[in-house]
């Protein structure tokens, strides 16, 4: 009996120290990452990777400028695509959805959100890049435009809920039409969710290599207006990690560096401002 | 809404055409149209994605029909597609992810949820949600860099020597491998798996626990035989949704897997998959049948993780209907 307890006991701390250590393998893989991309990206961070354009094969030296700004204008042109469509979409489903179309419209965001980013990578391939024929801004743009539309969509919804009813009813009993209950009381109201949702996704989509591929495609020099293909930050880590040059990977890992620190700036940025309640009022 | 009912029902249509009229110049009907028209348009885009992805890839299924999904060469000069190595690919190099991110994932959750005190399990599980939003370019240069170095000099060698009688790890190191695929895909949906279990643990009645250790269980058997299968399903849905993210995750996937269509039963030979052969071969795809041979590649992904996708909606709309089952 007591041998059974003792077994007992001996496999309680072994396996619940077993579910200790699995929990601190995870969370160190983010510091790994950190301190890999601190390491390397640090040491190879310069003023010209943000100033210069990137240099043919053989030359040292020279930067990214071209694909900062090319992932800024990816992003706007994405924002432009998916914010309007996100906030509108998540208005409709929170405010003036019927039952039957609100569930296809649910059903059908849901179905966006799981599709591979480099299937949707092609779709926007056939729809844009093939009548056009060529790669362009434009493609990349709202590749990343549509990928960024379920989680907007959702958010909006959400933060829209819960917002109390008594509000919406103060605002109705004091006259007001509901589209402008929807604006002026709701949407106030529900904003810092929304902000935070639209923050998430753009984040993610920030990262998105695969969608770019073979739409915004790449760009060794500065893609003037909208049309032409154009550099991004992750598609140029990609193409510079794969090569087999030193200095390629040198810019690479910088790269990562200015990445990674966007995107988890933006994350965090996004979270604390749900939790410590920074709210947006309207002027 | 109706202020005069009487009214109503003797002149309903006037009645209704004046409200209407009313709704309008308030901006109440142009405000539900605006917004309706976004809902539809995202109804739109997806019937468009599914249309356009079909149509496109008409040329392959003419020509090759189902064989399509059989053929075992690929090979854009001669003409000749088979998917095959593609599919064996992603589902290998998936199936392995699972089995590595599954038990650390349980196994991390079971901590955050039952034995870290609540305010250190916040901030890790934040750490771990922050993981989850790494590009996973970042998680490719890492892998090229630090991952695939680190298995060729250390654990494939020591697999080798220890498990090498098993076809799994016969044959020549590269390091490039299906099995370095498998391990970055694990450490990208781990995140997935963790958050999402850690919530359906917590979820858990506290009286499940206090009934079992007031039994005399020990611990870790009323977290492993009451809390655990009182969780199940939605353990079950985190791993579906995972699994989904794994087939379709193309990046670090194709930084690591070595890009070689062959089916190997070697984990330690280099591999493709379906996201991969898309990124690589898209661009410079030879000619109609090539490119339309990898839009049906991607159709066949699409289809994959929507059907995966549904698969864990339907575990997650069981347990919501059932109450989380009952253990």
């Amino acid at each position: 009996m007591s041998l059974l307890m003792r077994w007992r006991k001996f496999v309680n701390v072994v396996m619940l120290s077993a579910t200790g250590v699995c929990a601190l393998f995870t969370v160190s893989v983010l510091f790994f990452i950190l301190g890999y991309l601190l390491w390397y990206g640090g040491k190879s961070l310069n003023w010209a990777f943000f100033t210069k354009l990137p240099v043919p094969v053989g030359e040292t030296g020279g930067g990214m400028a071209n694909a900062i700004v090319g992932s800024a204008k990816l992003l706007l042109l994405a924002s432009l695509v998916g914010i309007p469509i996100g906030l509108l979409g998540g208005i409709y489903l929170a405010e003036f959805g019927g039952r039957a179309f609100s569930f296809v419209v649910r059903y059908t965001t849901d179905l966006l959100n799981g599709v591979p980013s480099i299937v949707m990578g092609i779709f926007a391939y056939t729809i844009i890049v093939i009548p056009m024929k060529h790669f362009s801004t434009l493609a990349g743009g709202i590749a990343l435009g549509i990928m960024t539309i379920p989680i907007a969509v959702r958010t909006t919804e959400e933060s829209l809920r819960a917002v109390p009813r008594v509000l919406r009813e103060g605002a109705l009993a004091l006259g007001a039409s509901k589209w402008k209950t929807v604006a002026t009381v709701v949407m106030p109201a529900a904003m810092r969710g929304i902000v935070t949702g639209v923050m998430l996704t753009l984040a993610r989509v920030a990262g998105e290599t695969a969608p770019l591929l073979f739409t915004a495609f790449g760009n060794n020099f500065w893609s003037p207006g909208w049309n032409q293909p154009i550099a991004s930050l992750p598609v140029m880590i990609y193409t510079y990690a794969i090569a087999p040059y030193d200095d390629w990977h040198r810019q690479a890992w910088a790269a990562g560096l200015v990445l990674l620190a966007l995107v988890l700036v933006a994350n965090i940025g996004a979270r604390a401002m749900v939790s410590r309640g920074i709210s947006f009022r309207r002027a | 809404m109706a202020i005069f009912p009487s009214t109503v029902n003797r002149a309903s249509f006037s009645w209704r055409a004046r409200q209407f009229v009313q709704r309008l110049k308030h901006g109440d009907e142009v405000a539900h149209l605006i917004t309706l028209l976004a809902a539809a348009s995202i109804i739109v885009v997806t019937v468009m994605l599914v249309y356009q992805l079909y149509v496109n890839s008409a040329l392959p299924r003419q020509k090759f029909g189902f064989g399509f999904f059989t053929g075992r060469t690929w090979d854009p000069v001669s003409g000749d597609f088979g998917a095959l190595p593609f599919i064996y690919g992603t589902l290998v190099s998936s199936a392995l992810a699972l089995l590595l991110a599954v038990p650390l994932g349980v196994g991390a959750a079971i901590f955050l949820s039952e034995l870290a005190p609540l305010r250190i399990s916040n901030y890790l599980t934040f750490i771990i949600e922050l993981l989850a939003a790494v590009p996973s370019v970042i998680y490719g240069v890492l892998g090229i860099f630090v991952l695939v170095p680190v298995l060729r000099k250390f654990v494939m060698p020591f697999l080798k020597h220890t498990l090498g009688f098993l076809p799994l790890f016969k044959g020549p190191i590269y390091g490039v491998s299906m099995l370095a695929g498998g391990v970055v895909l694990a450490i990208m949906i781990v995140p997935f798996i963790i958050s999402v279990s850690r919530e359906v643990l917590m979820a858990v009645p506290v009286e499940q626990r206090e009934a079992a250790l007031g039994l005399g269980a020990t611990k870790w058997e009323s977290t492993w035989q009451v809390v655990v299968p009182f969780a199940r399903v939605g353990i079950m849905a985190s791993i579906f949704l995972a699994l989904a993210r794994a087939l379709g995750e193309t990046m670090a996937v194709t930084m690591v897997i070595g890009n070689d269509p062959r089916i190997n039963a070697s984990l330690f030979a280099p591999g493709y998959s379906i996201a991969a052969v898309i990124a690589n071969e898209f661009t410079e795809a030879t000619g109609d049948l090539h490119l339309q041979g990898l839009i049906e590649l991607g159709l066949v992904l699409f289809l994959l993780t929507i059907l995966i996708n549904g698969l864990a909606r339907v575990v997650i709309i069981l347990t919501t209907q059932k109450g989380a089952a009952q253990g």
